[in-house]
């Protein structure tokens, strides 16, 4: 009959192959699916791999994924077949459609075929490059199987993921840090400064990575931050040594420093709590592992009520919860005990379940809750499922000895359980009973003789065997019965199990050694049997005996010892959790549910004693605005280097730094041409700009450095890196990324900046362009942002509540007449502050936007909020009141008269244009002296834009400067020009229709010029 | 993560294997049997199974394991959650996660699998997102296919995939924009013989249909949020918002999806809305029994309780039950030693009784306890909790949608719970809620 299946299949398979080479679309399909069924199955289907490889190409794409399918099935085995079909591939990493792109690189990546090795590092690499997100996620998981591929590729994989791990894309966090997981766990330094962003990232990350994310953090946190457990430690000791040790040590000095937490470790337990409250149970009980192993203990109880809510989910999860409660219910029982009642045992629930249940209750018994317990108890030990009865009364045993309050209770309760009529509940109960003997035999010689009377009655094992070392333990409390016992087991010696014989052994000797007259015969008469017995170890164990206690001449010293060698008092057993050891294991993985090691299981390392530096987590925010003092002005700040160092392509970057610059603006003609091709590609930006990058970066490859190219290069890389930079800004200003639509907004406009930032850099360009682009004038981004803040409440007057304020010059979303100020928050106090808002009244009627309330902020914790204000275009303060919860600070901002621009590119000939309309009373002038530092091009540039937000207006002349801006409120135009009569001295001339802002503005100019 | 899936039927026939990373032979899934085996019932089979290199994570739902292979370290409840959702997602494509639906539809099954995990680690698992890539299986596009040849697979990227939502997707249009809400709250209590309560909680969920047009941006206030004592949301729901304002503040997913589900405490417990007296005895000699149960309404707060279903799970000795009903029809089945009393609606007048004699195997000892029972039931248009919905609001989109409760009567799921007391009622309840006083009268209403 096989054979006929045999041919049948032959002939199917014809059949499929003849459908595959047909010409009909249709046909091949179907017989694809036919295949994938095949494969469903488990059924070889190898042999059509020729011919459903022709397919590879279809233009169809379900017949396309199908044939994937196969591919990726069969490619292992059919290795040179297979790469017949690369080159499809290839291809198709290059489609303009992600979606094709990026199942090109999972099906190239999934064909295990040693040969493409090459070809799938450099697919990888290139894909992490993409602009797509999705195709970068693909990237991501290629990277592992690259690895298990071929192990040798590591240190190139973990360029690649250290690239990855940069990305702001939420679709890539979750699949890096798996690559990073599988492939090199231990380069947590590749971590530092990405893990602020993967905490703020985290809310939005898909389940799956968030998983993979906690429980990477979770590692992460035990390397880099000191222990928040520490302070307990350090309390209870104190009070026991003041207890002891009087006023002595009041006086010394305090042994340690109180306990600070990292904000960097609160930045974590904060953004994860609200995890607790996903759907997906994989994650709360991520989250639950988390809190456990990384917060201060008072703070664990939060994670209770999730894991309680999980206990209502299936069967597995149910398991895997209850094994974790477990464990964490034997160090702290006092979380868990609130919740007791969910952990009752209901009858329909799986062994395996209430097996844990009863676990948990038992880890949770204390003097307090023990009747109710017992009581539940009780019920379970007349359960249907007598494993699980006998499993009850084992707890039953492990409550008796742990509160000794319920000993005698539990005890009684037992040896009513010992008249049951299931067997295996009687049996347990004897075992139970023995063990809880041993801990206090004193009082209980009643219970061995009823135990001894049931002996008859008794088949199991384990409960004879028990009952035998019961009564040979303390056969000098019942000597009547015992010889008695002993005689009615020389009798069914014979057939009694191994561990029954062994304890029968066990009783002669001891009764043969305080009783020896009523039973050295029958001793005797066993040793002798056992002797004979068939098992080795009754055989033995019965020469050893005889040798002990029966004295002859080579027995020597040992016997005079048999009495207190035997009869020695034997300590009690503990009757201890199962789950007591499982704490080695970091909770929520594979190895805590096995109880032992598991492939690839990583280690939760022990708290360091002392805290790492922890400002290697710092990222430097270089706002886009920097880039372009360093474009501008041309000379490096120091600030340059950092800023490629942390958008991360550092190859090359030097150079091409000191190569623009000392370029400086002279190159005005290349650098123009290479703008108005960037600006016409943003508009169909997508392609043409990852095509540059590639180009841009096979030409750093190959060493090439043309001047120009590396101008082009470097514009797109600031391009790039403004919108990099766009995102992180995002999360600097604004802690916990939410979907509020408000921050959507933010999101929006703060991928917009840069783009004006571009522009703002076009002015060099050719003057007809500007006037057709731009008409006449445009708000550009500042040219210089002072890093300075003022100081708006002091911790002192703000009771522990201090807050800065900063200008940081951007555009303010919240209203076009308003100016952005940046406060920051800082919680000085020792205790939490909550509720802070900004209160309703304002005394000095300017219009206010609010940031919205801040709920909590931590001690030591400070935050960064955005408002918006609306000075009305004059220097008038802004008067309003800070609210806390509890208390009210009037603050005031002043805003300097330089904060109320907004900068603006114009052309030089629009500039002439402005200046001519804003002649006679809307012109003010001065002559200034000039401190020598100022004199140069750019010092001078720097010291106006920095006294207030300007825009630099291109000038032809030499000695001549000129600067625009328009104000906030009105947009009234202000135009700022400065020449040059000699090295020291020369004229400032504003022109503004808002007259006292151009006389403020120029006094202000003015004494900043004259100071060095 | 996940290595490879096998999927096997309750005769132990492996009918689906699909592998992520190199082909794992079959083979392995002898350890699973011989756990199977030892574990005698399917929901005794423990979850994760340690064979030999690999480790066996499965799952048992619908008479069907899902049996994954793990080869290395890997949160345990990942994988059940991934299966689960593997489950659930066949649910949504085939109607039914049986064996047959699943061999019936096996290539798509297959382009699921394979668009689900990429190497082990889920990829897409947003039922949206699935959709715009593998279109759900009906009968009119099959047939249109198989004369056009044109294809269930979509040809772009789903704009969900990429959006910080992707639960929606984009360009989303109804000509009728409808949100509908179920409340659903299920009561699980434990009486003892007297009928005091041991244990009693409610478990709310409220599942939305929600089919609007654009992106909708809801708000949905409750009049006593304070009630809710533990929530877990759809991850659409904004936790900034709960947390400050206890709204409900999200962008929902197109269709049906359960929006949060929520723990009412015991304290809150209004009331038990039934009582029972029940009297079941063995007597001594001549293996028989009595068997006496009277089921009548408590605190209903005007409502009817419908759909009463009362289940004993009797000791394994009884053989059969010689009973006569005053309402409802009972059944009893000797193998599973089940008997079901359908008693339907309640009604003040006349209590429904249940009523006779149990014959018990010959010679066989009296059982030790009585069984204990369990009831099921439902009320409709009425949150037991107390819990109201206050109002729904939409920014983000100009139209006006027609916002209501849609009311839904669904069968109990049945949970047992399980004996506590040596004689307990078991009281299960599901209670449809009413979120508003006034739109009782029409089938849909509207929220004020």
């Amino acid at each position: 009959q096989s054979i006929f299946v045999a041919i049948f299949f032959i002939f199917l398979n014809e059949d499929l192959r003849e459908m595959l080479e047909s010409t009909k679309e249709s046909l091949k399909l179907e017989a694809m699916k036919r295949i994938v069924g095949l494969i469903a199955r488990g059924k070889n289907a190898s042999e059509l791999f020729p011919a459903v490889v022709k397919n590879v190409a279809s233009k169809n794409i379900e017949l396309k994924k199908l044939v994937y399918v196969y591919l990726v099935r069969y490619a292992e085995e059919q290795q040179d077949l297979a790469l017949l079909s690369i080159s499809t591939f290839q291809r198709a990493l290059k489609d303009p459609n992600q979606l094709i792109r990026a199942s090109a690189l999972r099906v190239l990546s999934s064909i295990r075929v040693p040969i493409i090795v090459p070809i799938m590092m450099l697919a990888i690499k290139e894909a992490a490059t993409d602009l797509s997100p999705y195709v970068r996620k693909t990237a991501a998981h290629a990277i592992q199987k690259l690895y298990s591929l071929d192990a040798d590729q590591k240190e190139q994989l973990i360029e690649v993921i250290e690239k990855l791990l940069k990305d702001k894309s939420t679709l890539v966090a979750g699949s890096v840090v798996m690559a990073f997981e599988e492939v090199c766990p231990d380069r947590i330094d590749l971590i530092h400064k990405n893990y602020r962003k993967l905490c703020n990232l985290l809310v939005d990350v898909e389940e799956w990575g968030q998983v993979v994310i906690i429980s990477m953090l979770t590692r992460y946190a035990r390397t880099q931050f000191i222990s928040p457990w520490k302070e307990d430690g350090i309390f209870d000791e104190n009070s026991e040594q003041a207890f002891y040790e009087s006023d002595e040590e009041k006086l010394g000095t305090p042994q340690s420093k109180p306990y600070i937490m990292d904000p960097d470790h609160r930045l974590l337990l904060r953004n994860t709590k609200p995890l607790l409250q996903s759907r997906n149970t994989a994650v709360v009980m991520s989250v639950a592992q988390l809190y456990w192993h990384l917060a201060p203990k008072q703070e664990v109880g939060v994670i209770t009520k999730s894991l309680v809510r999980l206990l209502r989910s299936h069967r597995e999860v149910q398991y895997i919860v209850l094994q974790n409660i477990a464990t964490m219910s034997i160090q702290q029982k006092g979380i868990f005990e609130p919740f007791m009642k969910s952990f009752y045992v209901r009858s329909t629930d799986p062994t395996h379940i209430k097996t844990l249940k009863l676990e948990i209750l038992t880890n949770l018994a204390n003097e307090a809750n023990i009747s109710t317990i017992l009581r539940e108890f009780q019920t379970y030990v007349k359960s249907q499922d007598k494993a699980f009865a006998a499993a009850t009364i084992q707890a039953i045993g492990r409550c008796a000895t742990n509160i000794t309050d319920v000993t005698d209770t539990c005890l009684n309760g037992l040896v009513l359980l010992l008249s049951n009529r299931d067997e295996t509940v009687v049996a347990e109960s004897v075992v139970v009973i023995k063990k809880l003997l041993q801990t206090q035999p004193t009082q209980h010689s009643e219970i061995i003789k009823h135990m001894a009377k049931l002996f008859d009655n008794i088949t199991v094992p384990m409960a004879r065997a028990s009952i035998l070392w019961l009564i040979g333990e303390y056969c000098e409390r019942v000597p009547k019965i015992a010889p008695d016992v002993l005689r009615k087991m020389a009798k069914t010696f014979t057939v009694e199990e191994d561990i029954v014989k062994l304890q029968t052994v066990n009783l002669a000797a001891k009764l043969y050694l305080t009783n020896s007259k009523q039973t050295k015969l029958l001793t005797q008469y066993i040793l002798n049997l056992g002797k004979y017995d068939q098992s080795y170890d009754i055989r033995d164990r019965t020469r050893f005996i005889r040798q002990l206690i029966v004295p002859n001449e080579k027995s020597g010293a040992l016997s005079k010892y048999a009495r207190r060698i035997l009869l020695a008092s034997k300590p009690a057993p503990m009757l201890e959790s199962t789950f007591k050891d499982r704490d080695r294991f970091q909770l929520g993985t594979l190895s805590h549910t096995i109880n032992s090691k598991a492939t690839g299981y990583l280690e939760l390392s022990d708290w360091p004693t002392a805290a790492p530096d922890s400002s290697v987590r710092n990222v430097e925010v270089m706002e886009p605005v920097k880039k372009e003092i360093s474009w501008t002005f041309g000379a490096p700040l120091k600030s340059d280097d950092k800023f490629y160092s942390d958008s991360g392509e550092e190859e090359g970057a030097g150079e091409e730094g000191t190569g623009s610059s000392s370029e400086d603006s002279s190159s005005s003609s290349s650098s123009s041409s290479s703008n108005e091709e960037s600006d016409s590609e943003s508009e169909d930006k997508n392609s043409k700009h990852s095509e540059e990058t590639d180009s841009s970066q096979s030409d750093k490859s190959s060493g090439h450095s043309d001047k120009k190219k590396a101008d082009k290069k470097k514009r797109l890389q600031l391009k790039k890196k403004a919108k990099k930079a766009a995102p992180k800004e995002r999360y600097q200003m604004h802690r916990p990324p939410t979907h509020h639509p408000l921050t959507q907004e933010l999101w929006n406009l703060r991928t917009f900046t840069p783009k004006m930032a571009y522009t703002h850099t076009g002015k060099k360009k050719n003057r007809k362009q500007m006037v057709a682009l731009f008409l006449c004038v445009q708000v550009s981004s500042p040219v210089f942002v002072p890093m300075s803040s003022h100081e708006l409440l002091h911790r002192m007057t703000g009771k522990g509540l201090a807050a800065q304020y900063h200008f940081p010059r951007q555009p303010c979303i919240y209203g076009n007449k308003m100016v952005s100020v940046q406060l920051t928050l800082t919680n000085s106090s020792d205790h939490t502050l909550e509720d802070i808002s900004i209160g309703e009244k304002t005394s000095s009627g300017q219009n206010i936007h609010r940031f919205s309330s801040i709920e909590r902020l931590e001690p030591g914790a400070s935050v960064t909020v955005s408002m918006g204000i609306d000075f009305n275009d004059s220097t008038q303060a802004a008067n309003f009141q800070l609210c806390t919860k509890e208390d009210q600070f009037s603050v005031s901002i002043q805003p300097v008269v330089g904060e109320l621009f907004l900068p603006v590119t114009m052309t030089e000939q629009d500039f002439r244009k402005e200046q001519g309309k804003l002649q006679g009373m809307n012109e003010t002038s001065a002559t200034i002296t000039m401190a020598p530092e100022n004199t140069s091009n750019q010092a001078l540039s720097k010291k106006m834009v920095s006294v207030a937000n300007m825009g630099v207006v291109p000038t032809g002349e030499d000695s001549l400067y000129r600067f625009a801006a328009k104000s906030v409120s009105s947009g009234d135009l202000v135009l700022v020009s400065v020449d040059l009569t000699d090295s020291s001295s020369g004229r400032l001339t504003i022109n503004t229709e808002k007259t006292v802002i151009g006389s403020m503005l120029l006094r202000d100019l003015k004494t900043a010029l004259a100071q060095p | 993560m996940i290595h490879s899936l096998f999927l096997i039927n309750s005769s132990s026939d492996i009918f689906l294997e699909k592998h992520w990373k190199s082909v794992i032979s079959r083979s392995v899934c002898d350890y699973f049997f011989e756990v199977q085996e030892k574990a005698g019932e399917a929901e005794n089979v423990p979850p994760v199974i340690h064979a030999g290199h690999h480790y066996l994570i499965n799952i048992y739902r619908e008479k069907i394991f899902f049996v994954s292979v793990i080869q290395s370290e890997v949160p345990p409840l990942f994988v059940i959650e991934f299966l689960h959702h593997v489950a659930e997602t066949f649910q949504d494509y085939f109607g039914e996660c049986s064996e047959s639906a699943i061999k019936d539809n096996v290539v798509i099954v297959y382009e699921l699998l394979e668009e689900m995990l990429d190497n082990g680690f889920p990829l897409a698992t947003e039922s949206n997102i699935l959709k715009e890539l593998i279109k759900p299986p009906n009968i009119l596009r099959s047939v249109v296919n198989s004369i056009t040849g044109s294809c269930n697979v979509g040809e772009t990227l789903p704009t969900g995939q990429l959006s910080t939502i992707p639960w929606r997707r984009a360009g989303v249009k109804y000509t009728n924009n409808e949100a509908y809400f179920d409340v659903v709250e299920e009561i699980d209590a434990i009486l003892d013989k007297t009928g005091s309560v041991v244990f009693a909680e409610i478990q709310g969920v409220i599942d939305a249909c929600v089919n609007l047009t654009g992106m909708p941006d809801l708000t949905l206030s409750f009049m006593n949020p304070r009630l809710l004592d533990d929530v877990s949301f759809h991850p659409c729901v904004r936790f900034k918002r709960w947390e400050s304002e206890r709204v409900l503040s999200f962008i929902p997913p197109d269709g049906n999806f359960r929006l949060l589900s929520y723990h009412v405490s015991a304290q809150n417990l209004v009331a038990i809305p039934i009582y029972v007296k029940q009297n079941i005895s063995f007597f001594e000699t001549g293996s028989s029994g009595r068997l006496d149960i009277t089921v009548g309404p408590k605190q209903t707060m005007g409502k009817t309780v419908e759909a009463v279903f009362v289940t004993i799970n009797m000791p394994k000795v009884v053989l059969s039950a010689n009973l006569t009903a005053t309402q409802g029809n009972y059944t009893y089945n000797p193998v599973t030693k089940t008997l079901v009393w359908d008693i339907g609606k309640l009604s003040q007048q006349k209590l429904p009784n249940l009523k006779g004699s149990l014959t018990l195997q010959c010679g066989a000892p009296k059982p030790e306890e009585s069984p204990s029972l369990n009831i099921d039931l439902k009320i409709q248009q009425l949150a037991i909790s107390g819990l109201k919905v206050n109002r729904l609001d939409m920014y983000g989109e100009k139209y006006k949608p027609f916002k209501g409760v849609k009311y839904v009567s669904k069968a109990g799921k049945f949970q047992g719970k399980g004996l506590l007391e040596v004689c307990s009622v078991h009281f299960h309840g599901q209670v449809i809620a009413n979120t508003s006083a006034q739109i009782s009268h029409c089938h849909h209403g509207a929220f004020h």
